[in-house]
């Protein structure tokens, strides 16, 4: 395990890297509408500020050897009461600073193209100041020292989020898509709460730090059930199954959010997670191998999903769940895997929410219309979104040399080398992404023009296009910048740990089998919806398969019937017994109680001679107590 | 004894003073006799400006005095008086909450162009006389020397050395108090019922805190704490004397914190005071008896715990449960907050009963929490109104959140402080007492405060939840818009709050640092 030295000289800033944007937040909100002219310059500039303190902090890392760039800074001791203590402290390291780049700089961006996108939205200064407040709850969640503090983090993103998915406040469909997300979350967060607990009881500390070093000493089931915990945990915050349920519906929030927080960072919460709690999945393999089969089941549902959605941002949002479905496996593959997921992670970051910037002008060009069959031929508009649009595909399907090319293909080949069967499925995932990121390309920006007659499609202003095209050169760059000369191998190395998988087959043939895979989703694509005609309304007649892709693959019923219809009668049947059972003993309780007090009040009876008679008692039971003690 | 040898040369001895340390106490004083003189020459128009700023002037001085006072330890005033952590922390934070709670006192707002006073004390009420005067709108300024003095004797109170000095202490404390109750502009047979029955059962009880104090003076030929604390550890006869002197003195202090069996007063001078008026000695007179009563079984009975141990710890038990019992079934707010606060003062004994330096940092911060959330929620009281003055019964509460969000949203931080949520100070503060009490070994005193607590949440949480998940059943409740100094005032009752529910630990280590008394 690495040294973790105090703060001093530049790394003494970290505070302000969440300061600045909470800092913002609370003016936004705060202020009222004094705010409303200049609101979301703050906003900006605020996020541009800590952007600045984390490339600084970036650098001072970079001039130290490499074992040595992990700091502690102690902020204030929270609570002190002897046995119980809760420092609040960050944790500056290797893995975190990557998460706070990535935070900064994409949060960044967006914030610059919602300047442009949510001009004359009547509250876009409360918009940005929820999204400041998104970006400082994210990095406490990643620069936390303990769990207790990462928890206050995940809680607050959490907030963030359910607030900004019912930003429209007067959409029918948005408050019920942020209860959703909100309740769904709140199944995982149980999982950390436990987690929590498990780690009190069984170490008598939360600090990454303490537990890390005592985890070896405890027994194996209580390290996988913290496993277990932390893994359920992350299921709700990323939207992995059986929780991912509440991501589709969570694209009712203006599309910046969907891009920053349902896309690039928040939802790679769960990945983060699961990665700086390393020393302990390294030491539970059962809790590892849930991992895994989590990951690959969403990464299959996520790619079949995102086949079969109409709605752009619908279909993006199957295509993140199947992407962090792909993080997730990797994760599960421990010290061979957690440097590629994060890997995939931080160039996913890049060209999903490029992905979704572009999704974003065409609706802003498109009068707000999602329905991909009504779109078509916007290439010839939209030069530049069709562009930078464009390279996000490529990059995520894996077309070399684009970032998707370096990192997803590097997850593939460590799970070939775990074991085939893995491996395979997570071949036929690279196909599936490859289908459906070209049907969405194809029937979006290529083919016959299919648009409502209301409808003028128009490129979207430079605040917007400046913030894809960066996204786009990062989509392009990211991947072959990450792995070239094993950079972040090198860099996570500490943190982590990297072990090169060592498979039965050659990478070159592991990379030939998933491009080949990508080249029949491709040409399936191309058969479908450019040879053919895209019907303007979604044809009734379909396959059971794609009916169940539409229904987000029975998600919804299936939580109704494995949840909430058990759940339903799990609660009546509780209900009974708390009626029959518990009642009958807290209302007895309380009723005694209420009874007693009753009764009790009729001591109080207002008059001066009662009350001196009872002092007069009072002091007399005061002399018998003391002398029936005393000698 | 006391002083003598200079008596036998036949002059008077000069006694030597620590005006410097004193200076706290003296500028309070002379603020109230100041604030007397302005009464008695100055026309009726402008007193009311002059005593705000006596008044307030006054209290900032003597913060600043005690501030500049210095932190040697040490006992001044011929022994009659401690200058200790204890002393200073508690008149600081007298002071401080004095300053908070008078500020409800100027707001003329609230009711318009009136205040909470009634215009003539002495005027019968209901008669032509008073009616004539409240058309008048006459205003009267006498609460604010009355006040004064009663600050002085609350400084006093938790320094006090001796026996002597603590009785004089608590009459100049009290007796302000008593005349204070009296003054409630609206509801004033209430009020002077109040008065009176506060004014005779304090007499009774000081009648037992002073026959406590003669036999401790025959058992121990000594009035200073720490000879007594000598004379418990050396001599072994006349315990019986020791013992009754120690019953009797803790009767005149329990009545004072309002613990049971001797809290009966409370919940009927509570509601009928004027509001402001609750505000004010709940908060400062809790602080000042605590400060007292920890610093006499501490210092001076310290030696023989053994002997009064297993009371506290009964009487401790008792508060807690009769606290929240009786608040069960309570209709009306402000009666409601009297039986809580004697649960307060239970859960507040639990620490006394650690008998450690922990056990005093432990009370001396639940006390700022338990101070500013008083004041806190007793000026929330004042705000909401029906045609009759304040809306006392709890059902006029009901709705309140949705009609004003903001007010309700500020009562339901004093109450969850109350109940000791996370966030709040309420919780660092109740958690403390509670595991100084356990690490001294009273286990089974925590578990019947915790649930004590337990009964205590769902009264708390009951109006929170009446205010923002029940329909208003009338429309003849309404919300007072406060005056500037109302407003100030809750907000630096939310802002300790939040402040040291967020960030306990500051206000713990200031309060750990001063926890140690001289002896």
């Amino acid at each position: 395990m690495e040294t973790i030295t105090a703060a001093s000289g530049t790394t003494s800033l970290t505070w302000l890297l969440i300061a600045l944007p909470l800092a913002g937040a609370l003016i936004l909100l705060g202020t009222g509408r004094v705010t409303n002219k200049w609101g979301h310059l703050l906003g900006v500039a605020t996020i541009a500020g800590s952007f600045g303190v984390a490339v600084a902090l970036w650098l001072n890392l970079l001039s130290k050897p490499s074992e040595d760039r992990a700091v502690r800074q102690f902020l204030f001791t929270w609570l002190d009461l002897g046995r119980f203590k809760v420092d609040v402290a960050l944790q500056l390291d290797q893995l975190s600073m990557a998460f706070v780049l990535l935070i900064t700089g994409v949060g960044l961006l967006i914030h610059i193209y919602a300047v442009g996108y949510m001009k004359g939205d009547d509250g876009r200064r409360r918009f940005f100041g929820y999204l400041n407040l998104f970006v400082a709850a994210m990095l406490l969640l990643v620069l936390a020292d303990s769990y207790a503090l990462l928890y206050i983090g995940w809680e607050g993103v959490g907030l963030a989020s359910y607030l900004l998915i019912g930003y429209y406040q007067t959409r029918d469909t948005a408050g019920p898509a942020a209860k959703k997300a909100f309740v769904v979350n709140r199944v995982g967060d149980i999982g950390m709460s436990v987690a929590i607990m498990l780690m009190f009881a069984a170490f008598g500390t939360v600090t990454f730090q303490g537990v890390f070093e005592a985890a070896p000493g405890a027994s194996s089931a209580m390290v996988t059930g913290i496993g277990l915990m932390l893994l359920l945990a992350a299921c709700g915050k990323s939207a992995q199954f059986p929780l991912q349920s509440w991501l589709l519906d969570a694209m009712e929030g203006p599309t910046p959010v969907s891009a920053l927080i349902h896309a690039a960072t928040m939802v790679t919460a769960g990945v983060y997670l699961i990665a700086r709690s390393n020393p302990i999945f390294d030491l539970a393999p059962t809790a590892q191998m849930a991992v895994i089969i989590v990951g690959l089941i969403t990464l299959l549902a996520g790619g079949i999903i995102a086949s079969a959605k109409d709605d752009i941002k619908k279909a993006l949002a199957g295509s993140t769940m199947s992407a962090i479905g792909y993080m997730m496996l990797a994760v599960g593959l421990g010290p061979t895997g957690y440097v590629f997921a994060i890997a995939f992670l931080l160039a996913h970051g890049f060209f999903k929410a490029g992905l979704f910037l572009g999704a974003g002008s065409v609706m802003h060009g498109m009068n707000d219309q999602v329905n991909m069959r009504r779109f078509g031929g916007l290439r010839s508009v939209m030069a530049i979104t069709t562009a930078t649009f464009g390279l996000g595909y490529l990059a995520i399907i894996g077309i070399p040399p684009l970032a998707g090319y370096f990192t997803k293909d590097l997850i593939i080949e460590s799970a070939m080398a775990r074991n085939p069967i893995i491996g395979g499925l997570a071949v036929i995932g690279a196909g599936l992404t490859a289908f459906y990121m070209s049907r969405i390309f194809f029937m979006t920006f290529i083919g016959k023009k299919r648009w409502t007659e209301d409808v003028h499609p128009h490129e979207s202003p430079w605040s917007m296009t400046v913030p894809m095209l960066v996204l786009a050169i990062g989509s392009v760059a990211s991947g072959y910048l990450l792995m070239r000369d094993n950079t972040l191998e090198k860099w996570l190395e500490p943190v982590t740990g990297f072990v090169e998988p060592e498979g039965s087959l050659a990478p070159a043939v592991v990379t030939g089998i998933s491009l080949a895979a990508v080249a029949v989703g491709i040409v399936a694509a191309i058969l479908l919806y450019l040879r053919r005609d895209v019907p303007q309304v979604a044809p009734e007649k379909v396959s059971f398969l794609v009916l169940a892709a539409r229904k987000d693959l029975f998600g919804d019923a299936f939580n109704e019937a494995v949840f909430m219809r058990p759940g339903q009668w799990l609660t009546r049947s509780l209900v009974w017994v708390d009626n029959k059972v518990i009642d009958g003993a807290v209302n007895g309780v309380a009723a005694s109680l209420g009874g007693l007090s009753a009764r009790a009040r009729r001591i109080q009876t207002g008059y001066t001679r009662s009350y001196s008679l009872v002092m007069l008692s009072g002091a007399l039971l005061v002399l018998v107590l003391l002398a029936i003690v005393g000698r | 004894m006391m002083g003598l040898p200079a008596a036998t040369q036949g002059l008077f001895p000069v006694p030597q003073l620590e005006y410097q340390n004193l200076a706290p106490v003296l500028i309070v004083l002379v603020a109230a006799l100041l604030g007397v003189l302005v009464e008695a020459f100055l026309p009726r128009t402008a007193r009311f400006r002059a005593q705000l700023v006596v008044t307030f002037g006054g209290l900032l001085i003597a913060l600043a005095a005690l501030f500049f006072a210095g932190n040697t330890d040490g006992v001044i005033a011929e022994g009659a008086i401690a200058w200790d952590g204890p002393a200073r922390f508690l008149q600081g934070l007298i002071l401080v909450l004095s300053f908070v709670a008078f500020l409800l006192f100027t707001d003329r707002k609230i009711d318009p162009g009136r205040d909470a006073f009634a215009p003539r004390v002495s005027a019968v009420p209901g008669s032509a006389e008073e009616q004539s005067l409240t058309e008048k709108l006459v205003q009267q300024t006498e609460v604010y020397p009355l006040a004064l003095f009663s600050v002085s004797g609350m400084l006093l109170f938790p320094a006090a050395n001796d026996l002597l000095m603590m009785f004089v202490a608590l009459e100049v404390l009290s007796l302000p108090l008593y005349l204070l109750a009296g003054m409630a502009r609206r509801r004033r047979l209430l009020s002077q019922e109040a008065a009176l029955k506060y004014f005779l059962l304090g007499a009774y009880s000081s009648a037992f805190f002073l026959f406590g104090s003669a036999m401790i003076y025959g058992y121990a030929n000594s009035l200073r704490f720490s000879e007594i604390a000598a004379a418990t550890s050396s001599q072994s006869a006349s315990e019986g004397l020791l013992l009754v002197g120690i019953g009797l003195i803790s009767v005149g202090l329990l009545f004072k914190i309002g613990a049971a069996p001797f809290h009966e007063w409370t919940p009927d001078v509570y509601q009928g005071a004027p509001t402001v008026i609750t505000a004010f000695m709940a908060a400062t007179t809790k602080v000042a008896a605590f400060g007292a009563l920890v610093r006499i079984f501490y210092v001076a009975f310290g030696p023989v715990r053994e002997q009064w141990l297993p009371l506290i710890s009964v009487i401790s038990a008792l508060t807690m449960l009769v606290g929240v019992i009786f608040a069960l079934t309570q209709r009306e707010m402000k009666r409601m907050l009297a039986y809580s606060s004697i649960a307060h003062a239970g859960f507040l004994l639990t620490g006394v009963v650690a008998l450690s330096q922990k056990g005093v940092g432990a009370i001396l911060f639940y006390l700022v929490a338990y101070g500013f959330a008083t004041i806190g929620a007793f000026g929330i009281v004042t705000l909401v109104r029906d045609g009759a003055g304040e809306a006392s019964d709890l059902s006029a509460w009901a709705g309140l959140g949705k009609r004003s969000p903001g007010v309700a949203a500020l009562f339901s931080l004093f109450l969850l402080s109350m109940a000791g949520i996370p966030l709040t100070a309420g919780f660092p503060a109740k958690f403390a007492v509670f595991s100084a009490a356990s690490a001294s070994g009273a286990s089974w005193l925590v578990i019947v405060g915790v649930i004590a607590s337990a009964i205590a949440g769902f009264f708390y949480v009951r109006v929170i939840v009446l205010m923002f998940f029940t329909d208003p059943q009338d429309d003849t409740t309404t919300v007072a818009i406060p005056s500037l100094a109302t407003a100030v005032s809750l907000a630096v009752c939310a802002g300790v709050t939040i402040v040291l529910g967020v960030l306990p630990q500051i206000g713990l280590e200031v309060a750990d640092r001063a926890s140690l008394f001289i002896r």
